[in-house]
Order: structure tokens, then sequence, then C-alpha cells
């Protein structure tokens, strides 16, 4: 697939943009805060309805305007899509498919795809669990969009009963009383049901993932062996419950879940959250014997969240299309050994998305489209 | 004065400014006997009209419309979370037991729990055991599921029928546009079609 316009009304420093498209590879070549990674920001927004920098909508929407607007049109195969987006930080986003007003928002997810790369990657290695489940669950959506109506179910349940357990456990009279006690039984059956379909989900999509994140890494690394041991990436997902050795069944995750619960439930009422379900799982990197987090140096860093998002590129594109590939302001972190490994890829993708601060950054033979961006203004070059 | 007109009217549900706007301009254009019959009903509601001591639907006596009418099935009870759910499932036609109405669902973020929700009251209807079923007719939202659950868990020991109003497809509506959740709730509730 890929994307043939993409218009912008007050989101971020635009005002107002136009912009054709095409396929191949596009590289915005403008200095520092001019407005490039903006529009990768944009599109990217449209395939997965968060942004890739911030985790609010409000910096999305233009200093003085209420609300942006981004509309791209998107081509698959011979068929064509246009996505409108309306982001309004203090409510409900709305969206538009093919000029018709759509139910919920959610129900334009998986019409765009997007696997966006970004100085922000190395924190899939270095940085908190929350960074690796945000990745889990935005590639989940993407795959099968489903996934955002049971994750959206999720938070809510965990939302109430994390509101349940505060007023329970915090009342000094009442706590453990018959009436809050059953009430709270319900909230662990909603959560279970919920986070067993979530976490069937993710394991599902880790054991999908993992065989591509190692050869990816083997790919990109071609390192010799590290002196502690090994040097194969994997990677596992780690639960507060105990896993099924094989196979993924719903019923036996719920129960699990809910056996977990009520083992937890002191802790919980003292605490008053939820300390069991798939918002305090991780995914585990491992470099040989190692974890990666901690333990790898800054190359093999790179090269671990490199892999991760060429995995979920790949695992992408085996559903029959390629997705977007964004790349922002990647180029000059790399060296050339991953340099030459990413741009391997990008020559055969139908469309790729490059920004950089300057046009030496990217690799020359592989551009054909050039967009100078210069004050929030795109031109063709 | 407009603005204020258009400020209240702005404040009721499913009311953007725009239409408030054209609302408080339609009532200034319009016959003022009309307008003042609006003003008497709205008063007249809110004066006359309460909450039957029975079910809990609107009621303009002691007893509301369907509590008071003998030919309603005493054995059959439907519960809803709201009047207007009432409402909905009168103009069906369909059903013909009685009502209880809880008041809402159960959702500890806005701090409603089972002793916000009119469900002592359910407990003492069901006592004599004239009903022999329950229909939970809750939303098919996550409170309106764990408000159901935790009435499940409630009347079991009583020994009733307890039932759940099915969810799944829209009739009249094409398979290919549903969206997954209800799909698949769909199959989940699917029936054999021998008999």
């Amino acid at each position: 697939m890929h994307v043939s316009q993409l218009s912008l009304t007050d989101f971020r420093s635009y005002e107002s943009a136009d912009i054709d498209l095409a396929a191949g590879v596009s590289a915005f070549i403008g200095p520092n805060g001019q407005g490039k990674t903006n529009l990768v920001e944009a599109i990217d927004y449209v395939a997965t309805h968060s942004s890739h920098r911030v985790a609010t909508d409000q910096p999305l929407v233009r200093a003085g305007a209420a609300r942006s607007i981004v509309r791209t049109t998107v081509l698959r195969a011979d068929r064509q899509a246009v996505i409108e987006l309306e982001i309004n930080p203090g409510g409900a986003n709305r969206a538009r498919l093919n000029r018709g007003a759509v139910v919920r928002t959610r129900e334009v997810l998986g019409v765009l795809r997007t696997v966006m790369f970004s100085p922000h990657d190395l924190e899939l290695v270095k940085g908190d669990p929350g960074g690796r489940r945000r990745f889990l669950d935005a590639l989940l959506v993407q795959r099968l969009p489903r996934f955002a109506a049971v994750r959206s179910d999720y938070d809510r349940a965990l939302r109430q009963r994390n509101s349940l357990l505060k007023s329970a456990g915090g009342r000094a009279v009442g706590r453990g009383s018959e009436a809050a006690m059953a009430t709270l039984d319900v909230w662990d059956a909603q959560l279970a049901r919920a986070g067993a379909e979530l976490l069937a989900g993710r394991l599902e999509l880790v054991a999908d993932l993992a065989p591509h994140v190692t050869s990816n890494y083997a790919d990109v690394a071609q390192a010799t062996p590290r002196a502690d041991g090994g040097n194969e990436a994997a990677l596992a997902y780690t639960a507060v419950i105990p896993l099924p050795r094989a196979g993924v069944d719903r019923t036996a995750l719920a129960d699990a879940l809910l056996a977990e619960m009520a083992r937890m439930r002191t802790a919980e009422l003292d605490r008053g959250v939820s300390l069991v379900g798939p918002h305090r799982d991780d995914l585990l990197l491992t470099l040989g014997a190692m974890p990666a987090r901690g333990y790898a140096s800054h190359g093999e860093s790179w090269s671990f969240a490199l892999a991760l998002r060429l995995a979920a590129f790949e695992l992408l594109r085996a559903d029959g299309d390629d997705p977007v590939l964004i790349l922002d302001d990647v180029f000059a972190e790399l060296d050339d050994l991953r340099r030459d490994r990413l741009a391997s890829v990008v020559a055969k993708t139908e469309q790729v998305l490059v920004t950089a601060a300057v046009a030496a950054d990217v690799p020359a033979d592989l551009v054909t489209h050039h967009y100078a961006v210069r004050e929030g203004l795109v031109s063709r070059g | 004065m407009v603005q204020d007109l258009i400020d209240e009217l702005g404040r009721l549900p499913g009311v953007g400014p725009k239409s408030a706007q054209r609302i408080a301009f339609h009532l200034l254009s319009t016959d003022p006997t009309d307008v003042r019959r609006l003003a008497g009903v709205l008063m007249e509601v809110k004066d006359r009209v309460r909450f039957c001591v029975t079910c809990g639907n609107v009621a303009e006596e002691e007893q509301c419309r369907i509590c008071r009418d003998p030919r309603r099935d005493l054995t059959v009870l439907c519960v809803v979370e709201e009047s207007k759910d009432v409402i909905a499932i009168e103009r069906t036609r369909e059903f013909r037991g009685r009502y209880h109405v809880l008041g809402g669902a159960i959702s500890p973020i806005e701090g409603i729990g089972p002793d916000e929700l009119r469900i002592r009251e359910l407990m003492q209807r069901l006592a004599d055991d004239t009903v022999t079923e329950v229909i939970l007719a809750t939303d098919p939202n996550l409170e309106g599921e764990a408000t159901a659950t935790y009435l499940t868990r409630m009347l079991r020991p009583l020994g009733l029928r307890v039932t759940r109003l099915a969810s799944g497809l829209p009739v009249g509506g094409d398979l290919e546009y549903a969206d997954e959740v209800t799909l698949g709730r769909a199959f989940e509730g699917r029936r054999s079609v021998d008999d």
C-alpha cells in the first residue's frame, strides 16, 4: 500500500498543507525544527491513532486551534481509501472513511498500516516495560484491528477495578464488607475476561514475531559472539501469571488470572491498585544468556531496536501488502553496517518516507522523490 | 437573556452549542401560547412525575402504569438500568411481564455500587416466590455486563430461572459490516436450528 495524498489542517506547525506523495522512496530534507517529523507523525497517527513522540494529543494541535484534521488517501492494490481523522484533544476524535462518518474511530484502524523507525526506538530496549507493552499492543492492533476494542475494554475494566480497590481498601469501616467483596468478584471476572483475550493476542503475536527478531538481529549485528557467551537475540513474554508452555487457551488464561487475583487480593486492597494482569507484563529481550536491558552495549541496543521494527515490518508484510515504512531521522544514528541493512529493506518496499536534516544522511541512490521542508513549507525538489 | 436560554438548553444531553442556539431562536419566533404550553409541561412533569414505589419506573401515581395493569404477567420480571429502557422494550410489545428499574449500572469510577442501585428492592420483590423468571436486560457494555454478573450471583441461590438478553447481529443488517466484537458475540450465542 502507499499514501498518495496527505492534507493537514492545524496539525502541529502546519496551518494547512497539501502534499502529493507516490510509491518509491520520498526524502524530506530540511534543518531541524522545520516540520519534517510532523508530516510523518501525521501519517503514522492515521494508522495507529497515537503519536510516537507524545502520549497526549494536545501537542498535535497547532497553538490557538481547537482541533486538527489529517486526511490521507491510501492506495492498496488498485483500491483507494480516503481516511480523515479529526483530532480533538478535549474530547473524542472523529473519523471518516471515504467521506462517510464511522460510528467508532477505531473502525478506520487497519486501513493504513505503517511501521516507523525513530530515535525513540532505543527506548524499546533500554526503557521501561510500558514502552514495550505499547509496541506489542500497537502491532497487535495493526495486525488484527479487533484488538483495539479488546484493549479499550481492558483499560476500562482496569480503571473501574482500581477505583473499587481504592475505595474498598481505603475505607476503614466496610473494608472486606460482603457487598464490596462481591462487587470486586464481579470486576475480577470482567478484568480476567478482557485480560485473557489481550494476553492471548500478545502471546500469539510474540510467538510469530520472535523468529523474525532473531534472524533480523543476526543480519543487522553481524557481530562476533559476546564475551559473556552467545549473541543470539531472543524475546520472551513475561507475565505475572504462570504461562502455559504451548498453545493459548483463553479459558485457562482467564482462570489463571482469577487465581492470581485471589492470591493477591490483600495486597491489592492495601495498595489500591490492580497488581495482576497484562498491564503489568513485559517483553524480555535477551542477547545470548543476558538480558539486553542493562547488559547490551549502545550499538547492540540499536541493533536490537532495529531488529524489533524490521520484524514488525516483515510480519505485517506477510499479510500480503507492504506497510508504509517511515524512517524518522534514523540514518544519522546508524553506523555503515546497520545503514546498509536498512537500505536493503528500503529498496524492496512499496513506499518509504524518510526524514533527515541533511541530504548526505540518506543513501543518495535510494531516493526517488525529494522534498525540501523549510519554515513549514514543503516543496518538491 | 437570550444567551441565558442558549446556555440552559446547551446543558441538556445531546444538545451542542449550535443546536442550543437554533432551538433558542426557534422559541423566540414561536407563538407565545406554544411556548407557554411547553413551559407548563416542563413544570408539571417536575411537579407530578415521581418514581414507582414498586419498580422504580417513572410514574404519575404511587405506582406506575405497568405495575397497576392487572393483565401483566406477574411471574416474569425484566431488570433494566433506566426508565428509558422500559420505554424501548415496551415499544416492541413483545414483553408482557413487569419491570424493575435499577437506576444505573455498577460503576466504581462514578461511585455507583450495588447499594446505590435498587437491588435491595429487587430482592424484596422476589421474596414471595411469585416471580419465576428474571430477565437481565442491562446494557451490553462493560458496566452492564458487570451488573448482570453481579445479579446472576445474587439470584442463583433463589432457584429462579435467570436469563440474559442475547447479544449479536442487528436484524436487517449485513454480516460483512458487523464489527468484530458483535460478530464474536453472535458466534458465542449461536443456537441450533434443529427444531
